[in-house]
């Protein structure tokens, strides 16, 4: 299967990790991530506002070639996922912005939200399935106590992302159990880690994260996933007493297509 | 009565696509906000204000900078309000005038260190600058 594949500025630089293991993965899995040629940064968070169009085209540009192949498409990052999801969601749903963005790009077919756009983890719970990557393990990740923090972008607005059950969501947990593991449910783990205001108030960003990360470690957590830069980022920086990994790592390792990273 | 701010109440009411009617006082946005310690004016009194026209403390609050675009407000109104849409156009209705960037260029070196992802600064400019 071959998916168009849309990394973002972060995955690029600061998060390579987080790219070049969602890539080796996937080709174990039985799925092609071809990246979008000439791909824009999203912008990293989604306007609300409806007369904000020129800041949302590079998504509608991603959305619109991803269309062209007739391919999904697949981000990693939540809030690249966010943004274009919802980019998405206002071209089917706005038609006055729709017709905006047509007439900016004018594109030889307009573009009305046709493309399914799936985070990596809906990617496997939903196109290749938890059953055949328990499957594939060949490391499983036995014994570890993992927390899934899915933070805010992966979930909200629940009516645009419908990824999840927005306040007891399962998918992370679901994944973290088919790579051997034991998911560790604690209050906070879709409760914002204040990821967006680091610069601009980085006290209020320590404040979150900690509650975060303290809320995971006494539920017992040796370890947390993310799938976020900037809430790893912020989680580390502001002092997490458990590591916090990229969910693509962990799958790396049970896959076999990466050395432990405890070793 | 008369609205000296009609013509902006209309346009950040056009722009959110918030119908603050709707609102029942319930205050669940403010509770559920992560940020609300750090609000002058909370989730539910831009609602409230912006209702009646009480614009101008909004734009001159710093309030405006703490919402961190969480959309929890958004997802857990029993009235569909999403409030945080209303933070964000009073924001962008303060951002928008000449000169007034929340966030300048020059000030970002200052506010780096190795492993920031650019995640954060292009959402930074995008929530904090035009």
């Amino acid at each position: 299967m071959k998916v168009s594949y849309f990394p973002g500025c972060t995955l690029k630089t600061k998060a390579k990790e987080l790219d070049a293991y969602a890539r080796k993965c996937a080709e174990v899995l039985g799925v092609t991530l071809e990246e979008i040629e000439d791909w824009q940064c999203c912008g990293g968070v989604f306007s609300t506002s409806r007369d904000e169009v020129a800041t949302k085209l590079s998504s509608v540009r991603a959305l619109k070639a991803a269309n062209d192949k007739e391919q999904p498409l697949v981000t990693v990052c939540s809030a690249c996922h966010n943004v274009i999801k919802q980019t998405n969601h206002q071209v089917q749903t706005d038609a006055e912005f729709a017709d905006k963005v047509n007439r900016y790009m004018a594109p030889e077919a307009p573009y009305s939200g046709e493309t399914a756009v799936y985070h990596y983890l809906e990617m496997l719970r939903d196109l290749v399935g938890f059953d055949k990557i328990k499957e594939k393990v060949v490391n499983p990740q036995t014994g570890k106590k993992i927390a899934a923090y899915y933070g805010c972008l992966l979930l909200r607005p629940n009516k645009v992302m419908q990824m999840d059950d927005p306040e007891n969501p399962s998918i992370i947990e679901d994944f973290i159990r088919a790579i051997g593991a034991q998911p560790v449910i604690y209050a906070s783990r879709n409760e914002c880690c204040g990821g967006y205001v680091t610069m601009e108030s980085p006290e209020l960003a320590k404040k979150k994260s900690n509650a975060v990360t303290g809320n995971a470690a006494a539920a017992g957590a040796e370890m947390m996933v993310t799938a976020c830069p900037l809430c790893r980022y912020n989680l580390v920086k502001n002092g997490s007493e458990i590591p916090v990994v990229y969910f693509t790592e962990l799958l790396a390792e049970a896959l076999g297509v990466k050395e432990d990273t405890n070793a | 009565m008369h609205n000296k701010n009609q013509y902006l109440q209309e346009e950040l009411l056009r722009t959110s696509g918030v119908n603050p009617k709707k609102c029942m006082r319930c205050g669940k946005c403010s509770a559920t906000c992560p940020a609300y310690d750090e609000m002058e004016y909370h989730p539910h009194q831009f609602v409230n204000m912006v209702e009646s026209g009480d614009i101008e403390p909004l734009l001159n609050s710093k309030s405006l900078y703490r919402c961190l675009s969480c959309f929890a407000c958004i997802d857990r109104c029993p009235r569909g309000v999403e409030p945080a849409k209303l933070v964000e156009a009073v924001r962008l209705a303060a951002i928008r005038k000449q000169g007034a960037n929340h966030l300048k260029a020059d000030d970002v070196p200052a506010m780096l260190d190795d492993d920031i992802p650019q995640q954060a600064l292009v959402s930074a400019f995008r929530k904090y600058a035009k």
